[in-house]
């Protein structure tokens, strides 16, 4: 049995598919990257994945269960938390209110302060921005909250949308470094980047998206020596 | 000049009251994004309980508040539950969906008329009523008692509710989710149980409006209209949205409206409101209190 697996779904949306007959696995423990171009539907693909959107036809089934047609509030239960692109933090409530909003499901609530106390270990940034309003912080530290704020979830997948999206390189770099630590704390990550290099340097496997097909898949290091990968994606 | 400081003084006090009952509308707006038209009606609604409560058991007329305010919380928790709700989810993917809007104004005629149907349209007051024409006398001012229970009242229902919002799980939730559904929902919060919830408080921070004004106010089937338009003057001119801004807003058309006679006649006050009304949307389109950045 799978931890996450994903059968031959196609998503639309409205009359424009987006998605053709995707398949893919992860398993626990991994990381796993998804990396694509602009619309090639790597977010539709998690957007389906958290329940934001639902798959017209196929399968999601997550710890042998099907989520296919869950709304989101119950994959987050289930344990998927979505950190989405362009970070979506509640932008005039504090760095702590956004924390402990994280922590709302049932699942995470009744350890709501210990699992802080682990996201401030992590991310010591946030401990000394707590009190200020999520919308004045750089665009770095609002990443990190995103990123906080899923893991007061306490998710057993977490899906990661574009992290190094607008961001500086040396943040990219820290930004990275975090995910790593937390797939080393043995969380499932499964990351979508356009930042291939980084994020197939930190991940167990990878798939590429194109058109909403996945064209390749295979572990991350063969993907980066590819010569296919090379030439559309980094550009050597 | 005793007339001009007790002017002042009812203004604030009647102003506090309109500001109580805009509260609702603001609540509700700040989380639904939509115009409630039906809060006129629900207040009307909340009077009724509170008036039949009085009449039907005798009880002093603050007391009905443990009975309306329950009541009224349920009401308005099922009224967006069961016939709002399914007009947000066949618009999922509108964020300020105006068909709300029109449904709204659809329960505010079938409410307003089922009173008119079931209660007839006469004006009631309560009979068994402690409170009627009450003054307090402080040093020669003569200031009503029931207004100044309601002043109260509004005031402790305001910081109330916004504890509630700052401290809670829930009011954390509601705030959430009026900033952001989508990613209030991959939080795990159900963004259409918080609409309930926040329909709820709304209607009944209109209960408590409704209590306060039965003492002093006759009750009938449209006396929500009066409140309506004044209700989405103090909103627009406070800040769509912000708690403060509703009981404040309040308060300046109270004065207004209470001040603005000793300087000409009562009718041209009205102008005034509008005019005070039209200037905010010209020059501070968000309201005196109201954040630009509210999405």
């Amino acid at each position: 049995m799978s931890f996450l697996e994903v059968k031959n779904i196609d998503v639309f949306y409205d009359d424009v598919q987006v998605i053709f007959d995707l398949s893919l696995t992860v398993r626990e423990g991994e990381v796993v990257s998804i990396i694509g171009g602009n619309g090639a539907g790597k977010s539709t693909l998690l957007r389906t994945l958290s329940g934001l959107m639902q798959a017209a036809s196929g399968e999601i089934l997550f710890e042998g269960r099907g989520i296919q047609a869950a709304p989101p509030e119950e994959i987050v239960e289930r344990g998927i938390v979505h950190v989405p692109e362009g970070r979506r933090l509640f932008t005039l409530m504090t760095v702590r209110d956004n924390l402990e909003v994280g922590a709302y499901n049932r699942r995470a609530a009744p350890h709501l302060h210990r699992t802080l106390e682990e996201v401030y270990t992590l991310l010591p940034r946030l401990a000394e921005r707590q009190a200020q309003i999520a919308m004045t912080l750089s665009g770095g530290e609002q990443q990190m909250v995103a990123i906080g704020r899923g893991l007061m979830a306490k998710p057993k997948l977490l899906l990661l949308d574009e992290p190094s999206l607008g961001l500086a390189p040396i943040l990219i770099k820290s930004i990275f470094e975090t995910v790593r630590k937390i797939a080393d704390q043995g969380t499932t990550v499964l990351l979508v980047e356009q930042d291939v290099h980084h994020s197939l340097s930190l991940s167990d496997r990878g798939y590429v998206l194109e058109h909403g097909r996945i064209v390749m898949e295979g572990p991350a290091g063969e993907l980066l020596a590819d010569p296919h990968i090379k030439s559309a994606y980094l550009g050597i | 000049m005793i007339y001009m400081i007790e002017d002042t003084i009812n203004g604030i006090l009647m102003g506090s009251i309109y500001g109580l009952t805009a509260l609702g509308l603001t609540i509700i707006f700040g989380v639904l994004k939509v115009i409630n038209f039906a809060h006129g009606s629900l207040l009307m609604v909340g009077m009724y309980a509170a008036y039949w409560a009085v009449a039907l058991t005798g009880l002093h007329p603050y007391l009905t508040l443990v009975l309306v305010v329950p009541v009224m919380f349920v009401f308005g928790y099922y009224l967006q539950d069961i016939v709002i709700q399914p007009i947000f989810r066949a618009e999922k993917n509108v964020r300020e969906p105006i068909t709300v809007i029109i449904v709204t104004t659809g329960v505010w005629y079938i409410l307003d008329n089922l009173t008119l149907l079931v209660f007839g349209p006469h004006y009631r007051t309560i009979q068994v009523n402690p409170l009627r024409g009450r003054m307090l006398e402080i040093g020669g001012l003569m200031i009503s008692v029931p207004k100044l229970w309601g002043f109260v009242s509004a005031m402790v229902a305001a910081a109330a509710v916004y504890v509630f919002l700052q401290r809670t799980r829930m009011g954390r939730a509601i705030r959430a989710t009026s900033l952001d559904r989508d990613a209030a929902s991959l939080m795990g919060i159900n963004p259409y149980k918080v609409y309930n919830v926040a329909f709820g408080i709304g209607t009944a921070t209109a209960g408590i409006a409704a209590v306060t004004l039965v003492p002093f106010y006759n009750v009938f089937p449209t006396v929500g209209v009066l409140f309506d338009i004044k209700g989405f003057i103090i909103v627009v001119l406070g800040g769509l949205g912000s708690i403060g801004g509703a009981i404040l807003g309040g308060i300046i058309i109270g004065l207004i409206e209470s001040v603005g006679p000793q300087f000409m006649t009562a009718t041209w006050t009205e102008a005034i409101v509008y005019g005070l009304f039209l200037l905010v949307l010209f020059v501070k389109p968000a309201g005196l209190f109201g954040v630009k950045y509210d999405w």
